[in-house]
């Protein structure tokens, strides 16, 4: 049953994605290659192809496994990135997805590893300016019995993190090269990252 | 776009396929997870050398499996690092008991991706990596200076020593050596395509260049009206040997890299007014290579590079080396 719950949000979050696959791909011509897009489609799609064979494996064991799927078929950041955030994720769960207070272990988890991984933290510009906050906010309201209220508190610290990378200068990930010419640009990593957390917030708001 | 394509998803499938019986004598192409290796194995324990990256810079890296230089290649899609599948695939394909060396060129991805690979090996390995690019700024707060042309030269010299027999460490030492005598910088005319984005990268005007740019089109130091080929070299050499600093009558290898949408005819140029420039601060030009060796897709423009030499450096240029887009001395 929580396994279905995983690939509903995925299923989410690819069309969130698809519905914003241009803004993302200027997004990232501007300070990147244009490749996050691709990446970050290729690495859903994948895991929604495995859908049917975790049908009955728990959701650690689920997210596990979308992780090593995203991490031999995205390559990039992104896919070493998301696959580190999701098998970190996976070491936490305590037998209930619906519980906030494991889901924010399982995130602080995720996102600590994805810093170590990547060698970054807040204010980089970069999906961390969207993840570390969402993971200290689901953190402080893990405790509220409200799930969606949680989840549109949580879907407003996503916003404006992915908002805040907009007038910084990069220092990690591709957007470093370009120093100054960074500013005014959202990440597009930030832009792809709080499109997901919007996606899976919008699935428990309307559930 | 035009390009020679049947569906974008299978482009780099479809062209390490021919890639593998064009050059069939050198090499062999594995998929799934995609690696380059060479047709036979070296007789003595060696270094094993892996380099990969993201395609379309060919030959970068395939093109450099063979012979005296690489073991190994990790091709990943169109500008996207390898997956650490086909890193961990390809090392315990080509060790030999003395050990795995990685040449990284200085991109997030790329890192990430090598460590993860390395992670999963229980071999003895090392990693260089290559940031030769001078365009940008370093710094160890950030993501640093990029490889981009200098990494063929540091895969060439290594992998000359490397064939001799010699230990982990001392290819370890020698590749970070060549990296830091080594500094390049670009400037591009003209956007690549991505196949699958089917558009141009970025949007140049007909009368623009964008000064330093990286190997897949990304934005450089600044954009501006472009100039005449003296001029544009003259800058691009200033920037290089002043991160350089050669001394008098340093012997130098200068490379002229094409990045595939320009001819070799103005490359040659390109390389005439470098080496005036060179000769005009009394810098010996002892070695030189000009072509396309680390493209952007079909992006017109072209880098210098310049790697100061010392007698070492020079015996493993010179060293025989049979790879597909490089041979001499076999």
């Amino acid at each position: 049953m929580d396994s279905e719950k995983i690939f509903n949000a995925l299923n989410q979050i690819k069309i969130s994605i698809d519905q914003h696959k241009d803004e993302i791909e200027k997004l990232d011509q501007e300070i990147g290659d244009g490749d996050h897009i691709f990446n970050i489609q290729r690495g859903i799609d994948e895991s929604l192809k495995i859908k049917n064979e975790l049908e009955h494996e728990k959701p650690d064991e689920v997210l596990k496994k979308i992780g090593i799927k995203i991490m031999t078929t995205v390559g990039g950041s992104s896919g070493a990135l998301f696959a580190t955030l999701l098998i970190g994720m996976s070491k936490k769960y305590n037998d209930n997805l619906s519980d906030p207070q494991n889901i924010a272990e399982m995130l602080t988890e995720g996102v600590e590893a994805m810093k170590k991984r990547g060698k970054a933290d807040i204010g980089e510009k970069t999906m961390l300016d969207v993840l570390i906050p969402v993971s200290i906010e689901l953190q402080k309201l893990s405790d509220q019995d409200n799930i969606k209220s949680i989840a549109e508190k949580i879907k407003e610290a996503a916003e404006k993190g992915m908002l805040s990378t907009k007038d910084i200068i990069a220092t990690k990930g591709r957007a470093s090269f370009l120093g100054e010419r960074a500013k005014g640009h959202i990440d597009p990593g930030a832009r792809s990252s709080q499109l997901a957390i919007e996606a899976i917030c919008n699935t428990i708001i309307n559930s | 776009m035009k390009k020679f394509v049947n569906n974008v998803d299978e482009i780099l499938t479809e062209s390490l396929i021919g890639f593998g019986d064009a050059h069939d004598n050198i090499l062999e192409v594995k998929l799934s997870p995609d690696f380059i290796t060479r047709k036979s194995k070296p007789t003595n324990p060696k270094v094993a050398l892996i380099s990969g990256g993201g395609s379309g810079h060919e030959p970068l890296h395939g093109g450099f499996v063979g012979h005296g230089m690489l073991d190994a290649a990790c091709p990943g899609q169109v500008f996207s690092a390898p997956t650490p599948d086909q890193i961990e695939s390809a090392a315990y394909h080509v060790h030999s008991g003395k050990g795995i060396l990685f040449i990284v060129k200085n991109y997030s991805g790329d890192i990430m991706n090598f460590e993860m690979g390395a992670d999963m090996l229980d071999l003895e390995h090392q990693t260089i990596v290559v940031n030769d690019d001078v365009a940008v700024e370093d710094s160890t707060f950030t993501t640093g200076r990029r490889g981009v042309a200098g990494t063929m030269i540091v895969e060439k010299i290594v992998g000359s020593l490397a064939e001799r027999g010699v230990s982990l460490e001392e290819c370890k030492k020698f590749g970070d050596h060549v990296n830091k005598m080594t500094g390049s910088m670009g400037v591009a005319f003209t956007s690549c395509t991505v196949p699958a984005a089917g558009k141009p990268t970025f949007d140049i005007g007909a009368d623009e260049m964008e000064f330093g740019v990286g190997i897949h089109g990304e934005p450089g130091r600044k954009r501006e009206k472009i100039k005449t080929a003296n001029e544009i070299t003259s800058e691009l050499m200033t920037a290089i040997l002043g991160d350089l600093k050669p001394e008098n009558n340093q012997e130098v290898l200068l490379h002229i890299n094409g990045f595939g949408g320009t001819p070799l005819m103005e490359l040659y140029l390109l390389f005439n007014e470098a080496k005036k420039i060179l000769d005009h601060n009394n810098i010996k030009v002892t070695r030189s290579l000009v072509g396309n060796y680390t493209t952007s897709l079909d992006m017109a423009g072209g880098s210098i590079t310049i790697t100061k030499l010392d007698e070492k450096i020079i015996e493993h240029w010179d060293s025989p080396v049979h790879t597909a887009a490089l041979r001499w001395g076999i």
